[in-house]
């Protein structure tokens, strides 16, 4: 046990601190550069800002280092009682019917509050796309960072297939999803032999090389102006608007948009929970249990005879696919899409949905996408600051639980009793 | 055949800058096994800081180009190998241990921080400068009027670019640092237990790899005149390209995939089309990873159960 750091090497450390900050920030902060007028460049000074900056570092060491020392030698075993982990298991089981609950009521409960309803369809979006993309990367273990591409495809197979040929959402909607499965299985085909770090960064290559397609083929996808006027969805048929043969004359109630908005968000969550159910029916099937093993072991994988070309085709197909769904829903409820919507900025968002909920657990993307999209909301005022706040946030995450926010796996399969697994003793991403 | 030998020389030029950057690609993925994914933002940090001190200097009255580029470079490298040195501090070397996609996606919120704290600090907006180093060679004419023209900043860069390239090989085959380097590679354990200060030699690792970075950014700056803050992702990407298809962990290789992927580009721009040369560039990537993962020079890795 090492001798606990004294006031003077505690301040020692944070003045280095702030020294490495002066340095590092002196130029990019303390000067400010704008292109003027004429084209000429021109600066101006930012002192006040360097040294508050620099003060803040100051700060923030010494009381990062107060709080090692209290907290103890990071990863330290922490005990927890008994009775607070039946507790918790106790609260664990109910949270999530729970959520379902109160999310079929959201509508009921806001049914005046555009906003909310509005943040809540977008939210449920990044819910599903979070479970998509946790069949690739939470259960095949297969990193994906190209996953914005197949929820383009799905938004642009319904955009453009709606605007061309006037089909309908219900027939466009399985159609995305087949054409996001397929360019899935296009991709997923040469990237079987790659793993870990060279599997991401050839899907990240895929992610962008679609938006880049996107932009430069302007006859077929309008290039940076996108597609406009994509119709809305009907319900099964009959439009939601204030026409004689609308949904609202049909029922003889009084027309409102908010009607739109409620079958947006029903039909979100719908589908949402389709991918739910289809991922835990996945999982106990085979072809998901193969999945998981081929997470924990891929040379186990093989010599135990599971096919793995199989295996991860599956999982990028069924993965796209959700995207696909997503991305039709996306553009439905947009009414207007553009290759803007398709960055990699929102590949490593859902991503870092899927790591934050614990790379695997359901119910832990639905909360991280909570977490992640709500917290976007409160940063929109402070645009510029967001992606800077949420690049910190994907650091400090890794650093401080780089397993998520539910580490623990229960078992799929087992013997007599179900008994989680923290998944620090699971070897992840080595096969 | 003019037009080709022109192109040839502007691929060249702009593969040095893409090797430079590379190299630091190259060096991490050998010794900690990790992609940093921040490294391409690294050299626009590089070429904003040249950006400022060039600015700077130039209101203070300095008029003699040559000081002033060597003041920049200098102030640039440094400055940048700091934000490297700290960039491994805060976000690698906490997770050194942990599984292996965390370093990965550590390094992608590392890029978010530093792509959105340079737009933040210094706008969204392009910086242009006035061309800096004018002037340059007629190398050929030919009867239908075509010039095959070798600019000053073309000789600089590539010039820069080679001597640079040597200064590193002496230090990697034949400095203590390199030594320890090349050990760290094989197996840091064992290094560590012969009494190499691994944790050392990492930080020296990204050190080295920013400041190479900040040249890139400072040879791409006088290079095409200008900076943005969203400079670094796409020539990240061609960098970490030409890193694989030089195969990763090879200091030479990277500099070869740098020019073969410059003069890749330079050509699909003037023989196809400008709007596809990303696509093309990011095509060569896969295909390289898929048929030749092991790279031109690179070693076949050996899969450990």
């Amino acid at each position: 046990m090492k001798a606990k750091p004294g006031v003077p090497s505690i301040l020692k450390t944070a003045f280095v601190n702030a020294l490495i900050a002066l340095v590092l920030f002196s130029l990019m902060v303390g000067i400010r550069t704008e292109a003027g007028a004429s084209g000429q460049l021109t600066y101006w000074t930012r002192f006040g800002e360097l040294a508050s900056l620099v003060a803040a570092v100051f700060g923030g060491s010494i009381v990062i280092e107060l709080l090692r020392q209290w907290i103890g030698p990071s990863g330290a075993e922490k005990l927890v009682p008994p009775a607070v982990k039946s507790g918790m298991s106790f609260i664990g089981r109910y949270v999530a019917p729970a959520l379902l609950i109160f999310t079929l009521l959201v509508p009921v409960i806001f049914y005046n509050q555009r906003y909310i309803l509005d943040l809540a369809i977008l939210v449920l979006t990044y819910v599903m796309l979070g479970w998509g993309l946790n069949v690739v990367v939470g259960l095949a273990g297969l990193l994906d960072l190209g996953y914005v591409a197949f929820y383009a495809v799905g938004a642009y197979s319904y955009a453009l297939l709606a605007t061309n040929f006037g089909w309908s959402f219900w027939v466009c909607l399985p159609l995305a999803g087949i054409l996001a499965a397929f360019w899935g299985v296009l991709l997923g085909f040469p990237v079987l032999r790659l793993r870990g770090d060279y599997l991401a960064i050839v899907t990240l290559a895929f992610g962008e090389i679609i938006r880049l397609v996107i932009i430069n083929w302007q006859e077929l996808t309008g290039g940076p102006n996108g597609v406009s006027g994509i119709p809305r969805p009907s319900f099964f048929g009959i439009p939601l608007d204030n026409s004689d043969d609308g949904l609202a004359a049909w029922l003889h109630i009084e027309y409102s948009t908010t009607h739109r908005i409620v079958f947006l968000f029903y039909l979100i969550l719908a589908l949402a929970l389709l991918t739910n159910w289809a991922t835990i029916r996945l999982r106990r099937l085979p072809i998901g249990r193969a999945w998981e093993a081929l997470r924990e072991d891929e040379v186990a994988c093989r010599a135990l005879g599971i096919n793995t070309t199989t295996t991860k085709l599956t999982a990028f197909a069924t993965g796209a696919m959700f995207g696909g769904f997503a991305g039709a829903f996306f553009a439905t409820r947009q009414g207007f899409i553009s290759p803007e919507s398709f960055t990699f900025q929102e590949s490593a968002l859902v991503l870092a949905i899927v790591v934050l909920g614990g790379m695997g657990s359901q119910l832990g993307v639905a909360l991280a996408a909570l977490t992640m999209i709500g917290g976007f909301e409160l940063f929109r005022s402070l645009e510029t600051y967001r992606m800077l706040v949420f690049g910190m946030a994907m650091v400090l995450i890794m650093i401080w639980r780089p397993r998520g926010l539910i580490g623990h796996r229960a078992p799929t399969v087992y013997l007599t009793k179900a008994q989680a697994i923290s998944s620090d003793l699971v070897k992840e991403g080595h096969g | 055949m003019d037009y080709f030998t022109q192109q040839l020389i502007n691929g060249l030029v702009l593969g040095s800058i893409y090797g430079l950057i590379a190299i630091g690609y190259t060096m991490v993925y050998g010794i900690v096994g990790m992609i940093n994914f921040a490294h391409g933002d690294v050299f626009m940090i590089g070429g904003f800081i040249a950006l400022i001190t060039f600015l700077i200097l130039i209101s203070l009255g300095l008029t003699a180009i040559p000081l002033i580029l060597l003041v920049v470079l200098l102030v640039s490298m440094a400055i940048t190998a700091l934000y490297g040195w700290t960039i491994e501090r805060i976000a690698y070397r906490p997770l050194r241990h942990s599984f292996r996609l965390a370093p990965m996606l550590s390094a992608i919120g590392m890029s978010f921080v530093l792509t959105n704290y340079s737009q933040v600090a210094q706008g969204a907006r392009v910086k242009p400068i006035p061309p800096v180093i004018t002037g340059g060679y007629t190398l050929h004419e030919s009867a239908d009027g075509f010039v095959i023209q070798l600019s000053n900043i073309q000789i600089i860069v590539v010039i820069t670019t080679i001597v640079l390239l040597a200064i590193f090989t002496w230090l990697v085959s034949r400095t203590r640092l390199g030594r320890d380097m090349r050990a760290c590679e094989q197996d840091q354990t064992m290094a560590a237990l012969l009494g190499v200060d691994v944790d050392r030699t990492i930080s020296m690792t990204f050190v080295i790899g920013a400041a190479l970075a900040a040249v890139a950014g400072l040879m791409y700056l006088l290079y095409y005149g200008l900076v943005d803050f969203f400079m670094g992702f796409v020539a990240g990407i061609k960098a970490f390209t030409a890193a694989v298809l030089g195969g990763i962990g090879s200091l030479p290789g990277a500099m070869l995939g740098g020019l073969a992927i410059g003069l890749i580009e330079t050509l699909w721009s003037a023989y196809f089309s400008v709007e596809y040369k990303d696509v093309a560039a990011f095509s060569i990537l896969i295909v390289v990873l898929i048929f030749m993962p092991t790279g031109l020079l690179g070693r076949p890795e050996v899969e450990k159960v």
